[in-house]
């Protein structure tokens, strides 16, 4: 499974994150191939958004690695590492609720003033998420929690990251939400963005991703293909409620 | 009834100035959850740099104005990188103690004889006064002036937090700071410009203050600071337009009631305003309940 380092968009290796005396992450490894799609999984507590939050850089790791595009990511603050090209569209999916949407989606791009790259970005978006554009006058606190999703998805791809990391997209909607989001993370996959997915929906996620890695309380216990994770008697258990 | 609107007029003077004041408060506030209580010793040192840049150097009162402004912007920055920063991440009791020991140490160092000296200084008068007649209500050009420049100031900011990427990346931090960085956005940097437009705008009150009450002394910002504060908090802590509401009711009350009440009752009257906003609407009179949809 292991290949050489250039060949991954992002490398984790023996990351270990502790919270005061409490350890969160014990040495966990993965990476991430350009175009891929890999999704976390695991129960919650596991340390699936410790690990996003650790990448993005608003959680210091204590020890291990971070490498994104072979570039360490240690010691660079938070506010830098969203301008490397990597997009964290946190759980609970915090839009910025005395904002209006296009205010948050503005403030997706904020790395950047020019205003053809923005319109374009903004175009994207709303192919995407056709919904937002009806919206964008209103504030980000008024909308529903589908569109919320759809909206921290939307300021997420704005930067244009090469990565977008997803924690918990199916958090508290509808099932039939759950399939829209699904298929239009999907599609923003083929379109070129590689995915980072953490969910505790782990069917969904199994089913779009290429690759994945199974969290028990800080590390890694399991790992491969989605397909076979899918079939593995031990995930069906524990994971997939059959 | 003239005699109402004259003291309507002078209430709202000095509401003006306490909005220049407000802003501050409640800006920072707003981004980094602190009373600066050293907000007010602020305001007085733009006082003072008003002062010397009209006195001494003779400047136009625009450019005075100006320089005033950005001395005191300097000023606040320096005082959140060396005072407030380091306790960023400490309890906030602390950084509230720090603010209160920065104020101290702001009147008393600049009490000092080689800084401003304790005594009672008279402001210099950067043009005639030239009062109008309107119908029996007197107008003065300096009371225009306060009026001009406060509206003025206070559109400018107005526009600039709703309108620009860094206006919208401060009521980004002020509502989440983790997901702002995630943005991109430097929070450390738009603290920064906080502290220094907050405190720019306290310098020009200071300026306003100076040339519309013409007696300065170190401890001349503690009271306006305090009612400053309290307007922030009567409109609503952490919203720019409630403190501008807050600062005008406050300064009219105040006025009004030194002209038909008591002039020893303005004080009690001002704060007794504070104790009631707290009983019936905590968050303010534009505050709204915090609630959050998940």
């Amino acid at each position: 499974m292991n290949q050489t380092s250039f060949n991954n968009l992002l490398e984790v290796k023996d990351l270990s994150v502790h919270y005061g005396a409490i350890c969160a992450l014990h040495g966990i490894s993965f990476e991430l191939k350009p175009g891929e799609i890999v999704t976390l999984i695991g129960a919650n507590g596991a340390g699936k958004s410790t690990t996003l939050k650790t990448i993005s850089g608003l959680v210091k790791s204590s020890s291990g690695k971070i490498k994104f595009q072979d570039q360490d990511l240690n010691g660079i603050p938070a506010h830098k590492i969203a301008g490397l090209g990597i997009s964290h569209v946190p759980e609970g999916r915090k839009p910025f609720s005395n904002l209006t949407v296009y205010e948050n989606l503005r403030l997706g791009a904020y790395n950047t003033n020019n205003k053809a790259e923005i319109d374009a970005a903004m175009t994207r978006v709303f192919e995407s998420f056709p919904r937002l554009k009806e919206r964008l006058a209103q504030s980000a606190g008024t909308l529903s929690g589908g569109e919320q999703q759809m909206l921290a998805m939307g300021r997420g791809l704005m930067a244009r990251p090469k990565l977008l990391m997803l924690d918990e997209p199916s958090m508290g909607l509808s099932p039939i939400l759950v399939s829209e989001i699904f298929a239009i993370i999907k599609e923003i996959n083929e379109q070129g963005t590689s995915i980072l997915l953490v969910e505790q929906n782990a069917n969904m996620a199994l089913s779009i991703a290429q690759r994945a890695y199974v969290l028990e309380t800080g590390s890694i216990v399991l790992s491969g293909n989605a397909q076979e994770l899918r079939e593995d008697p031990k995930v069906k258990s524990a994971y997939l409620g059959e | 009834m003239t005699y109402f609107l004259q003291q309507l007029i002078n209430g709202l003077q000095l509401g003006f100035v306490y909005a220049l004041i407000a802003l501050g408060y409640t800006m920072v506030y707003g981004i980094v959850r602190l009373i600066n209580f050293a907000h007010g010793d602020v305001f007085m040192i733009g006082a003072y740099f008003g002062f010397y840049l009209l006195g001494r150097f003779k400047l136009p009162f625009p450019l005075a104005m100006v320089g005033a402004m950005l001395g005191c912007a300097i000023l606040g920055i320096t005082i959140e990188k060396l005072a407030y920063k380091p306790l960023r991440n400490a309890p906030r009791i602390a950084a509230l103690i720090t603010a209160m020991g920065m104020s101290l140490f702001l009147e008393y160092f600049t009490s000092l004889k080689f800084v401003f000296g304790p005594n009672y200084l008279a402001y210099p008068r950067p043009f005639p006064i030239v009062n109008f007649n309107l119908g029996g209500v007197t107008l003065s050009n300096i009371q225009i002036i306060v009026f001009g420049v406060a509206i003025f100031l206070m559109v400018v900011l107005q526009i600039f937090v709703a309108k620009t990427k860094t206006g919208m990346a401060m009521r980004a931090v002020s509502f989440d700071k983790q997901t702002a960085q995630l943005m991109g956005i430097d929070i450390s940097r738009i603290i920064s410009i906080t502290f220094g437009i907050g405190s720019g705008l306290a310098g020009a009150g200071g300026v306003l203050y100076g040339i519309a009450y013409p007696q300065i002394n170190p401890f001349m910002g503690v009271m306006p600071g305090l009612k400053a504060f309290v307007a922030a908090v009567l409109g609503g802590i952490g919203i720019i337009p409630g403190a501008m509401l807050g600062a005008i009711i406050m300064g009219v009350v105040e006025v009004m009631t030194a002209a038909f009440v008591s002039s020893t009752l303005r004080d009690a009257v001002a704060f007794g305003i504070l104790i009631i906003v707290l009983l019936i609407k905590p968050t303010g009179i534009l505050g709204k309940p915090a609630a959050e949809k998940v």
